[in-house]
């Protein structure tokens, strides 16, 4: 497998990582877990529906400003896993957690959820734009956090972090139902964006669209690595390797293997990671 | 054999016609309705109808000016009554109202709206005429108010669940508190469907005569105040076809004339702002 190339801390993508026609193209490799700043630090995170329990106690730390993939089949609880960290599973009833997720170090059940929402934003799997302008679209963030400054400026920037702005700059007053569903969560991914997040987490952004989309997401996920940490759920494993420096493989509620994602998909060390990875089953 | 397959053929001729037949005729009742209107008060309703109070006793020509307004200003303190509670109360049913008590609330106000109108006016009479002591506006709007509650509560309740659940979330995870949610996209994604219901309400108690007699009572003057008795046109029509002259009984068929078409000009509108939402938001 070419092109795993041991670049330190944060990885700027290669052309030749992504042009090269493989199984799985590995953007990066960051070579090892440890060197790096741990953004969030999860231990035994358990989480139950009802009486169902869904995450069977996960440990696991993100590092800051790299990109995170979690995978695993159907079910394994990664969705879960995700809307725990900015406790967006409170709002699905009996849903209920055990165990701590720390934010730089802070409990994220210690802060006000309104502010952890804020510093760990959310895309999720279908376009969800509100029923207003773009614009509007991409203000609501800041409205509701009273935010004080421009908004014109901080939309417009939002919008080219998103690599949305050449598209709609000349509609922003449009609705946001006017754009295609690529564009639409690209919409999405500046909404979450103009409040400045600490974290984005992205639940199988792509699964709705089409590969050329597909394509401009992840290349804007490699611009955004420098400035947010991210970390992206997805069913598609090529788009893992691609796009992640770690990566996660759950099963049946447990982690079954985390490594940096070019030894994941290279040398997984777990039988039961190269049997998914290798479509065994999953 | 032959027999029995005409005689198969016979009955299915004769419940086609028979069911064609009756459709024809519920359809036809409204035109019917509209027609004899028409024809009896069309040549009444003039300008004269709009401007003037009804003439003396014997004294031909006169409006029904007094009645037009009053009709107004009863469905304004209708609606001052009854969209707070009916909306809030539907967005309570819609996204906090637990299961049973939500149930129960649901259950209660179908019941409300099965009231029959004149034990409305009855009850609006006990609470609000007999501790004034004399009929007026004020409990005329309360019983009209009282009648729009229920049918508000159910149509707001049902355009809100009707708004996508992404949106919630889309909102949550920027940060939003549930009321900010709900006030800043789920209630503008409503609004037309709300409002849709809202002038369907006031387009139903509109015609309501029985809640108006012991509350509102009439009156063939300018109604001075709140507090005073009111002319409307549901109880004008009931009183003038009552009457023993043949031009009061004109001027009921044009009072008719005038409340259908109103009530037919909000439903059509209705339609329209619903059909250009759907159009809208796809």
């Amino acid at each position: 497998m070419a092109s795993v190339s041991p670049v330190n801390g944060i990885n700027e993508p290669t052309n030749e990582a992504r042009t090269l026609p493989r199984r799985f193209a590995v953007s990066s490799n960051a070579s090892s877990l440890q060197n790096l700043s741990q953004r969030f630090k999860i231990s035994a995170l358990k989480v139950f529906y009802g009486a169902k329990q869904v995450l069977q106690g996960i440990d696991l730390d993100i590092p800051a400003n790299v990109v995170t993939a979690v995978i695993g089949p159907s079910g394994c609880g990664k969705s879960t896993l995700l809307r725990t960290l900015n406790r967006m599973h409170e709002t699905i009833r009996h849903a209920r957690m055990e165990g701590t997720i720390l934010l730089d170090g802070e409990d994220i059940l210690g802060l006000d959820v309104v502010r952890l929402r804020r510093r760990v934003g959310m895309v999720f799997q279908r376009p969800n734009p509100f029923p207003k302008s773009i614009f509007e679209n991409v203000a609501y963030g800041l409205r509701i956090n009273g935010y004080s400054g421009k908004l014109s400026e901080s939309v417009e920037h939002s919008l080219r972090r998103a690599a949305l702005w050449d598209e709609v700059k000349d509609q922003l007053h449009k609705s946001a139902y006017a754009l295609s569903g690529g564009q639409q969560q690209r919409l999405c991914i500046a909404r979450a964006l103009a409040v400045d997040p600490e974290v984005l987490l992205l639940d199988e952004p792509c699964s709705a669209l089409d590969p050329v989309t597909t394509a401009k997401i992840e290349e804007l996920l490699f611009q955004l690595k420098p400035t947010c940490t991210i970390v992206i759920v997805t069913h598609n494993m090529q788009q893992a390797a691609r796009t992640s420096d770690f990566s996660a493989f759950l099963l049946e509620g447990r982690l079954v293997e985390y490594q940096p994602t070019a030894k994941l998909f290279t040398n997984p060390s777990d039988p039961r990671t190269e049997a998914y990875i290798t479509g065994r089953f999953g | 054999m032959s027999l029995r397959m005409a005689w198969r053929k016979s009955i299915n001729i004769v419940m086609l016609s028979l069911t064609g037949a009756c459709t024809l005729l519920a359809v036809s009742v409204l035109f019917f309705i509209l027609g004899y209107l028409v024809w009896h008060g069309g040549k009444d309703v003039n300008w004269n109808f709009f401007v003037k109070l009804p003439a003396p006793v014997g004294e031909s020509g006169g409006g029904m000016a007094n009645a037009i307004v009053g009709s107004a200003k009863l469905l304004l303190l209708a609606m001052l009554l009854g969209v707070p509670v009916g909306v809030l109360t539907g967005i309570y049913l819609a996204e906090f109202g637990g299961r049973t008590f939500g149930f129960l609330v649901r259950y209660t106000a179908d019941l409300l709206n099965g009231v029959p109108s004149i034990v409305i006016g009855i009850f609006a009479y006990a609470v609000v005429v007999i501790p004034m002591h004399h009929f007026s506006t004020l409990a005329g709007g309360f019983a009209l108010g009282v009648m729009t509650i229920p049918i508000t509560v159910r149509s707001t309740e049902e355009f809100l669940r009707a708004v996508p659940n992404h949106l919630r979330e889309a909102a949550l995870a920027l940060g939003a508190s549930k009321w900010k949610a709900i006030l800043t996209v789920v209630l503008p994604a409503a609004s037309a469907g709300i409002l849709t219901g809202i002038m369907l309400a006031l387009a139903r108690v509109a015609g309501e005569t029985a809640p108006l007699i012991f509350t509102a009572f009439g009156n063939p003057f300018w109604s001075s105040g709140w507090n005073e008795p009111i002319a409307s046109l549901p109880v004008m029509i009931y009183n003038y076809a009552l009457g023993a002259y043949a031009d009061w009984h004109e001027q009921a068929w044009a009072a008719g004339l005038v409340l259908l078409a109103f009530v037919l000009l909000v439903n059509i509108t209705t339609r329209l702002i619903l059909s250009r939402k759907i159009s809208v938001s796809r």
